[in-house]
């Protein structure tokens, strides 16, 4: 340990640790905008700076090591005046739209010219005046709005190894800008939105669509269905106040009624079916000898890294589409002819946890209902300002159930949230269908967690499965390195583009720390021990659906509604 | 009357550069001999004993500084020679680099010795193409002369960016990435190239290694001033009558520098300000001309000894106008990794810009003095840490000069 003073107060904290972390232990805060909890140290934002007693320099907390009998103050004129100069520095060609800034009250910018009492600023505002991009339909950039702080550059090289981000120029022409300074859209970016959490400002967001919704809703002639993702009950409570998973089922689904859908369904039913599609596609696999190991195909983010980064490996991919796209599929068929509801007037909005899902939707190859088969993705996000428009309080709401058909659900769609959660499911499902035993156990705790690469060996009567899982792309990049070289010990594989999976979506609340993303995976288990069903077979409406419409899993109409094939990208670049 | 003493520049002139025979003749590589002959703890003690301080600018203890990377463990450390000579008006590094190669490569391998280093590298400034096989050559004798056994020297080229004089930005730039500083602790004696243990000194630094190993430690801690001792290389530009070159003792003051070896102002004008170190250097005006040249003395007037390149102006140049083009130049230098420097030099130049043209006022004094303060003690290098010294040195001294350009 070191004992050192910081502002007059003793503290003893490990060797290695900086004034930063010392500081927070005796409840000091100091001021940050490019220090990030989960990346490298980068001290170059400098408003963290610290005088230490017997130093010229000021130090910035984030980067300097704690010393024995260490002398810090935090807060003397020196220090204020440093810190304020520099924010009016940044801010001086910052544009200060903050009304209109997608980020404006979680913007940490904001809160730094609100606690520094930023008033006049005495630098002359100059505001560089880049056009936006908005070349991408699940994300833009703003690069007036960026600080240099380099987090997202950081995410998208270090944590998903995407590398779309870098930097261009010099000094006061310093950018951050996509590969070879193209739009987003040429670039090699594959959607994922892990930039929008790891940006302090409002440089980087999502595609607002929230005016296309109402736009829908004001229409009379379209029928308003919405479907939910697993992940994003136990988030949408952040947005509206509430602690993490706080908000129930039934108060989410109100809410969704009173700001406007006609029709309120479920992601986790085509969850549950994308189970059976799956789980007996690995088993044809594995019987038939077809390729393996099986990724899956869930994640949109993942789909455009494969497409991009390893186009030799897609008929790994399950030919599965994501649930949002079964559900898609089926509720401008199944479910508009169980209804008798034309489907041209059916306006299909999903409710998801990620932004690549909008690129999803927009896909060519996913209009088999004879319609798009998604009209429209609105995130978390979105949805919570929807919600504070609308004026709700959720401490009050009455609940309401979701609309039958299309509603139900098992605890092994739940848990599709989490990184993990996919194979889980996949394997409570197997296991029953190989064995033809009844799994006592449900819960395969080797497959849960926030950690990068997960593995397990599951023993089907003699037969053993050995998976893996990865989250965040880096880590899928090594298990795909395996596989290229003919290495991979896998028969299948779970992939999630982002961290913990979706429960940590580029569409999610503005999620700084991993500790967010271990908290909000926690609320998901939560949930799903507490469901009478925890069997994707057992869903009472997925087995209907199969003896009404589909008949039987990778039958034909699955195959031509539940089914795809992905492309290589071919971009230029690589 | 001070005098010129040739240390680093002891063989300028007397022998031909790529003849190696030349400087064993002038007892080349007898030093490396001896360090060889030593432990390397006494060689390292023997050289912080001498009291030799980086000839780069920061003034460090040579010795100490090895001390750091000879204790450090790991299975590779590297010496790294500085030759990113970029401030305008200095050319003492290519003085030495381009008249006596062999006596760098020899204070490099003393280094490498006493560290436990097999590779080295020379940072050559990017402009100075020429030397890369001048240097390339001296190795060349060397390694086939079997002088530097277990140590190889690789020459590398800088791209122009001034910031990579800085010694974290240097090895960036090494390592192939952007030419940026790293922020400091760690140093590169514990981690630096590679993350290994690298010792970072400047050309003029390990010229001077050869004389101290093998004159001795005592001997040259007894030259100049004893808190900075031995000598130092002076280029003079601006106006001076002797634009040139030479070598003194640390002892000697700006005015003899300027006025005895310089020559004094010609055509008859009198002296307004010189402008040590190097662009970020202070504008020192006359009244302080008496102060001796060494680290020390230099800090307690608010003025560096930097590179030793020596810049005089006299009293028919706008000292206004001239801190405008340097603030312009840090504008165009700064990397942009650190925010206060990114920010401030680019306000500095707008400010200046406004000032020059006659749109200035007190309040726009007031500002660049504040900001160039919080810059100098904020910026996450020295480069933004040593850029706003014309600025408030001229405000400092030369106020009347601001306040006539406001209209």
């Amino acid at each position: 340990m070191v004992n050192l003073t910081i502002d007059g107060i003793k503290v003893s904290v490990p060797e290695g640790s900086t004034i930063l972390q010392a500081a927070s232990e005796v409840g000091i805060k100091i001021p940050t905008l490019c220090f990030h909890p989960d990346q490298s140290i980068k001290a170059n934002c400098r408003v963290c700076v610290c005088e230490v007693e017997g130093n010229r320099l000021l130090q910035a907390a984030c980067a300097m090591p704690v010393f024995e009998g260490m002398v810090v103050k935090t807060r003397t004129p020196k220090v204020l005046e440093a810190r304020k100069t520099i924010l009016e520095l940044i801010l001086s060609n910052h544009p200060q739209d903050c009304l209109n800034c997608i980020r404006n009250g979680n913007c940490e910018l904001q809160d730094l010219a609100q606690e520094y009492c930023i008033r006049e600023n005495p630098f002359e505002y100059k505001v560089r005046g880049f056009e936006k991009d908005f070349s991408t339909p699940s994300l833009f950039r703003d690069q007036d709005k960026c600080i240099l702080c380099r987090r997202c550059v950081e995410v998208c090289s270090v944590v998903q190894s995407v590398n779309a981000l870098g930097l261009e120029g010099r000094g006061y022409d310093s950018m951050v800008v996509p590969t070879l300074g193209k739009a987003l859209i040429d670039s090699p970016c594959i959607m994922c939105g892990q930039c929008i959490h790891a940006c302090p400002v409002g440089a980087i967001g999502e595609i607002e669509q929230i005016d296309e919704f109402l736009a829908a809703v004001a229409n009379p002639d379209k029928v308003v269905i919405t479907q939910i993702a697993p992940a994003v009950r136990v988030a949408i409570a952040e947005e509206v106040g509430m602690m993490t998973g706080e908000m129930p089922m039934g108060t989410f689904v109100q809410g969704l009624r009173q700001i406007g859908f006609d029709h309120v369904l479920h992601t986790n039913f085509t969850a549950d079916l994308t189970i059976l599609e799956e789980g007996n596609e690995l088993l044809k696999r594995l019987k038939e000898g077809g390729t393996l190991p099986m990724f899956t195909s869930c994640s949109p983010g993942w789909i455009n890294f494969c497409e991009t980064f390893y186009p030799d490996l897609l008929d790994n991919l399950s030919t599965c589409k994501s649930p949002q796209q079964m559900f898609g599929a089926l509720v401008k068929t199944y479910w508009a002819e169980k209804m008798g509801i034309d489907p041209a007037n059916i306006y299909s909005v999903s409710i998801m946890p990620c932004v690549a899902k909008k690129f999803e939707a927009a896909r060519p190859e996913m209009n088999d209902s004879g319609y798009q088969d998604v009209d429209l993705v609105l995130t978390t996000r979105e949805i919570g300002r929807l919600f504070r428009m609308s004026g709700l309080d959720f401490s009050r709401l009455p609940a309401s159930d979701f609309d039958s058909w299309m509603g139900k659900y098992t605890g092994a769609a739940v848990i599709f949230g989490a990184s993990g959660g996919v194979m889980e499911a996949a394997l409570r499902t197997v296991y029953e269908v190989v064995t033809g035993k009844t799994l006592e156990d449900v819960n395969f705790v080797a497959t849960r967690g926030i950690t990068g690469i997960k593995e397990a060996d599951v023993d089907l009567d003699g037969t053993v499965v050995k998976v893996a899982i990865a989250n965040g792309l880096a880590n899928a990049r090594k298990l795909m390195e395996q596989v290229r070289a003919g290495e991979s010990p896998y028969h299948f594989i779970e992939i999630m583009a982002c961290p913990g999976g979706c429960i940590g979506g580029g569409g999610q609340p503005i999620t700084k720390a991993n500790v967010k993303r271990v908290e909000r995976i926690e609320a998901i288990y939560a949930e799903d021990a507490g469901l009478p069903l925890r069997k994707s077979h057992d869903n009472p409406e997925v087995k209907t659906l199969y003896e009404e419409f589909l008949h039987e899993p990778l039958g034909h109409k699955s195959h031509e509604l539940l089914h795809t094939h992905y492309h290589p990208k071919n971009k230029k670049f690589l | 009357m001070a005098e010129e003493m040739r240390i680093v520049l002891r063989n300028y002139g007397k022998i031909a550069p790529l003849k190696i025979d030349d400087y064993l003749t002038q007892g080349g590589y007898k030093s490396l001999e001896k360090a060889r002959a030593m432990n390397t703890a006494d060689l390292i003690a023997e050289v912080k004993k001498s009291n030799l301080r980086g000839r780069g600018g920061a003034g460090f203890n040579c010795g100490m500084k090895w001390s750091f990377a000879a204790g450090a463990q790991a299975d590779q450390k590297y010496v790294i020679c500085n030759a990113d000579e970029g401030e305008p008006g200095t050319y003492k590094d290519r003085l030495i680099m381009e008249n006596d190669p062999h006596t760098l490569i020899e204070g490099m391998a003393i280094c490498a010795y006493a560290i436990g280093a097999t590779q080295g590298y020379i940072y050559l400034r990017g402009e100075y193409p020429f030397l890369i096989s001048t240097l390339n050559t001296a190795i060349n004798q060397a390694r086939e002369k079997g002088l530097v056994k277990n140590f190889d020297i690789e020459v590398r080229s800088g791209a122009g960016a001034y910031v990579c004089g800085e010694e974290t930005a240097l090895i960036e730039s090494i390592e192939g990435k952007r030419g940026e500083p790293r922020f400091k602790p760690p140093y590169p004696p514990s981690e630096g190239l590679w993350s290994k243990p690298t010792i970072v000194n400047n050309v003029e630094t390990f010229a001077n290694i050869p004389v101290i190993i093998e004159k001795g430690a005592d001997w040259y801690a007894s030259i100049g001033n004893p808190a900075y001792p031995g000598t130092k290389v002076f280029t003079l530009t601006g106006d001076v009558n002797n634009r040139t070159f030479f070598e003194v003792p640390t002892s000697t003051t700006i005015r003899e520098i300027v006025f005895q070896f310089g020559g004094g102002i010609p055509g008859g004008k009198k002296f307004k300000a010189v402008q040590i170190g190097g662009t970020s250097g202070a504008f020192i005006p006359e009244a302080l001309l008496d102060t001796p040249v060494a680290f020390d003395s230099m800090s307690a007037i608010g003025a560096t000894l930097g590179s030793g390149a020596t810049f005089v102006i006299d009293e028919s140049r706008d000292v206004v106008d001239v801190a405008t083009r340097i603030a312009g130049f840090f504008e165009h230098e700064s990397c942009g990794k650190c925010a206060p420097c990114r920010e401030g030099t680019a306000r500095t130049a707008e400010l200046m810009e406004k000032i020059n043209e006659g749109r200035g006022s007190n309040k726009d004094i007031a500002l660049l003095e504040k900001l160039g303060n919080v810059m100098s003690y904020s910026c996450l290098c020295g480069l933004g840490q040593a850029a706003p010294a014309p600025v408030l040195t001229t405000i400092k001294h030369f106020k009347a000069d601001y306040e006539a350009k406001f209209m």
